[in-house]
C-alpha cells in the first residue's frame, strides 16, 4: 500500500477493518486526513468508500450487524471507542448525503435544529447563526425572504445547500460529504463544488464521489479504493497524473470501473 | 378480408370500453346514492322525534319511554367521552408500539410482533366485550377503582371524575376497552407510515447528533403526520361507532353523572339495547334520530380532521 505523510493530519485512520455481518468490507485501512483540506475517496461501486466515510461519524452504529475494528483518531480520541459520546462526536463531524434531505420544517428550523441539540442560543444569536450558516452555504440571498417556508419547497440544488448549511451550523471540525452532487443537475453541481472550495477554509472536508473529474477538481488529496482495500493515496495531482499503482492508472484512465 | 376483421375488432373494443366506463361510473355513483339514501331514511325515520323535540333533543338528558320524553344528551356525551378517553390512552401507546417496531426492535421480533398486532385488530368486537365484562371489569373493580377512589378521587378539580362506586362497569371501563380495540388499528397504520420515512432522512438527523426520541418526534412524526392523523381517525371512527364491546361494559344507564366510574350510555349501545323494545312512534323515531346524530358526529369529526390537516399543510407553505 502506498500512503503519503500528511503535514497536519486532522483524522488518523489506523488498521481499520469493517464488517457487514461476516463480510469484510474494509481491509486494514491506514490513512491520514489533512486539516482544512479536501480529501476525496474514489473507486468503483462497492469498493468501500462510503463505508469508510460512515465510520467517521459512526453512522453504521444504527445497524446492529455492522461493526468496525481498529482506530480512528480525532483530537486524541478514538472515534471507535465504545465510550465515545456519539452526540459529541456528531457535533464535531457533520455529514451531507447523496440526496438532499431537508427536514419537514421551515428553512430556519432546518438550520436551527442541529444547533438546538448542543447550544441554548437566544433568538438573536440563533438568527445570527442561521444567517451565518446560510451565507456560508451560499444560500442566504435566495432564501432570506422565505425563512419561514418549508425547506421541502426548495429546488434540489438549494435543498442540498440547505443540508450543507445545516451541517455547518453546528460548527463541526470535519465535514463528510457522501456523493453530495449525485442527485443534482450540472449547474447545481458546479455551485456545490465552488462551495466546497470555499468551505475548506474553515472545515476539514472528506468527500466520497463516483465522479473522477469531480475528485480532480475539488480535492487536495485522493484515495483510490478497490474491494475494501486502499490501493493508493496521495496528492490529488500526483494520483491523477502520475499514479504509482497500475490499478489506479487503469481506473482513472477509464480502462476499468 | 383482414381489414374488415380489424374494424370489427376495434368496434367491439370501443363498445366494451364504453360499457366498462359506465359500469365503473355506476359503481362510484352508486355509493353516493346509497349514502344519500341512508341519510334520507334516517331523516325521514326521525321526523316524528325532530318535530316533537326540535333542537331540545340534543340538550335534554331525559329518556323516559313511559312518558314519551326523549333527549340525546346522555348518549352523545357518553359516545364523545368514551371515544375521547380511548384516544387519549391509545395514541401514546400506539406511538410507542410503532416506534419500537420500526426503530428499536431487534429484527427477529419485528415480524411476530407486527403479526400479533394485526391479529388483535381482527378479533371480533363481541369477544372484547365478553372479555371486558367477565375478566377485565371484575379485576378493575377489585384492584384499580378502589385505588382511583382513594388517590385521585380526593384531588381537587379532577377528583369528582374518579370517585364513585367500584362496580367495574362504567364509562371508564368502556373507554379502556375501546382503547384496547383501537390500538391495533392506530399502531399498525403508524408503523406502516413510519416505515416509509427515507432512511437517509433519519440518518441526517442522527448525523447531527439527535437521539432516537428526537428523530421520532422532530423528523419522523412531522414527516408522516398525514398518515398518523389518518390512523388516529380510523381509530376514532371505530371508537365512535363501536357497539357490542361498549354495550357489554358501559352499564347502559341513562344517567348524567360526573364520575367516570359510574355507568353511562353511548349512542350505539343505546340503539343496540333498545331497538327491540322500542314501542310507539316517538320512541323509535328518537332512536333513529340518535343514529342520525352518530352519523353526523362521525361526519363532522372526519371533516374537521381533514380541515385541520389542510390548514397545517398551508401553514408550512406546502400549499403556497
Amino acid at each position: 500500500m502506498n500512503t503519503e505523510n500528511i503535514a497536519k493530519p486532522r483524522v488518523t485512520v489506523k488498521d481499520l477493518n469493517f464488517f457487514y455481518g461476516k463480510y469484510r468490507a474494509l481491509k486494514d485501512i491506514n490513512l491520514d486526513i489533512a486539516e482544512k483540506k479536501v480529501t476525496a475517496f474514489i473507486g468503483p461501486s462497492g469498493c468501500g468508500k462510503s463505508t469508510l466515510l460512515r465510520t467517521f461519524n459512526r453512522m453504521y452504529q444504527l445497524y446492529p450487524q455492522q461493526t468496525a475494528t481498529g482506530a480512528i483518531m480525532l483530537d486524541g480520541d478514538n472515534i471507535l471507542d465504545k465510550n465515545q459520546d456519539l452526540n459529541k462526536l456528531r457535533a464535531k463531524v457533520g455529514m451531507v448525503f447523496q440526496k438532499p434531505t431537508p427536514f419537514p420544517m421551515s428553512i430556519y428550523d432546518n438550520i436551527a435544529f442541529g444547533v438546538k441539540l448542543y447550544q441554548n442560543l437566544n433568538k438573536n444569536d440563533m438568527d445570527e447563526r442561521v444567517e451565518w450558516a446560510l451565507k456560508k452555504a451560499a444560500l442566504w440571498v435566495e432564501v432570506k425572504d422565505k425563512l419561514k417556508q418549508s425547506g421541502m419547497g426548495l429546488s434540489g440544488g438549494q435543498q442540498q445547500r440547505l443540508c450543507i448549511a445545516r451541517a455547518i451550523a453546528v460548527k463541526p471540525e470535519v465535514l463528510l460529504l457522501d456523493e453530495p452532487t449525485s442527485a443534482l443537475d450540472p449547474i447545481s453541481t458546479a455551485h456545490i463544488e465552488k462551495l466546497i472550495d470555499e468551505l475548506k477554509e474553515d472545515f476539514t472536508i472528506v468527500i466520497v464521489t463516483h465522479n473522477m473529474q469531480q475528485a480532480a477538481r475539488v480535492s487536495d488529496y485522493t484515495a483510490y479504493m478497490y474491494l475494501g482495500d486502499l490501493i493508493e493515496f496521495g496528492d490529488t495531482s500526483t494520483v491523477f497524473t502520475n499514479p504509482k499503482r497500475k490499478e489506479t492508472e487503469d481506473y482513472i484512465t477509464g480502462r476499468f470501473g | 378480408m383482414p381489414m374488415l376483421l380489424h374494424e370489427a375488432r376495434l368496434k367491439r373494443q370501443s363498445i366494451f370500453d364504453t360499457l366498462f366506463r359506465n359500469v365503473t361510473r355506476l359503481a362510484a355513483f352508486g355509493v353516493l346514492a346509497l349514502l344519500a339514501a341512508i341519510l334520507f331514511s334516517l331523516v325521514m325515520g326521525s321526523m316524528p322525534a325532530i318535530r316533537a323535540f326540535g333542537f331540545g333533543f340534543l340538550t335534554s338528558p331525559d329518556w323516559d319511554p313511559v312518558n314519551d320524553k326523549f333527549g340525546a344528551l346522555i348518549p352523545i356525551i357518553g359516545t364523545l367521552i368514551t371515544s375521547g378517553i380511548a384516544l387519549i390512552i391509545a395514541i401514546p401507546v400506539s406511538f410507542g408500539i410503532a416506534l419500537f417496531l420500526t426503530e428499536l426492535s431487534p429484527r427477529v421480533l419485528r415480524r411476530p410482533l407486527g403479526v400479533a398486532i394485526e391479529l388483535l385488530a381482527g378479533i371480533p368486537s363481541i369477544i372484547y366485550g365478553m372479555w371486558g365484562l367477565f375478566v377485565f371489569a371484575p379485576l378493575f373493580a377489585d384492584h384499580v377503582e378502589p385505588w382511583l377512589n382513594q388517590h385521585i378521587g380526593t384531588l381537587p378539580y379532577i377528583g369528582p371524575f374518579f370517585s364513585g362506586p367500584p362496580m367495574g362497569i362504567g364509562i371508564l371501563t368502556a373507554s379502556i376497552i375501546l382503547a384496547i380495540m383501537v390500538i391495533p388499528f392506530i399502531a399498525s397504520v403508524m408503523r406502516d407510515v413510519f416505515d416509509v420515512v427515507p432512511t437517509m432522512l433519519k440518518e441526517s438527523a442522527y448525523g447531527l447528533g439527535s437521539t432516537t426520541w428526537e428523530v421520532m418526534l422532530n423528523i419522523v412524526l412531522p414527516y408522516t403526520k398525514v398518515g398518523v392523523a389518518g390512523g388516529i381517525m380510523l381509530g376514532l371512527g371505530r371508537a365512535l361507532g363501536e357497539t357490542m364491546a361498549v354495550t357489554f361494559v358501559i352499564g347502559n344507564a341513562h344517567e348524567l353523572t360526573k364520575s367516570l366510574l359510574n355507568p353511562g350510555n353511548s349512542i350505539s349501545s343505546a340503539l343496540a339495547n333498545e331497538f327491540t323494545e322500542a314501542f310507539g312512534e316517538l320512541y323509535t323515531a328518537s332512536l333513529i334520530e340518535l343514529g342520525l346524530i352518530l352519523f353526523f358526529i362521525t361526519f363532522v369529526v372526519l371533516s374537521l380532521a381533514r380541515y385541520m390537516l389542510y390548514k397545517l399543510g398551508q401553514r408550512e407553505g406546502k400549499a403556497a
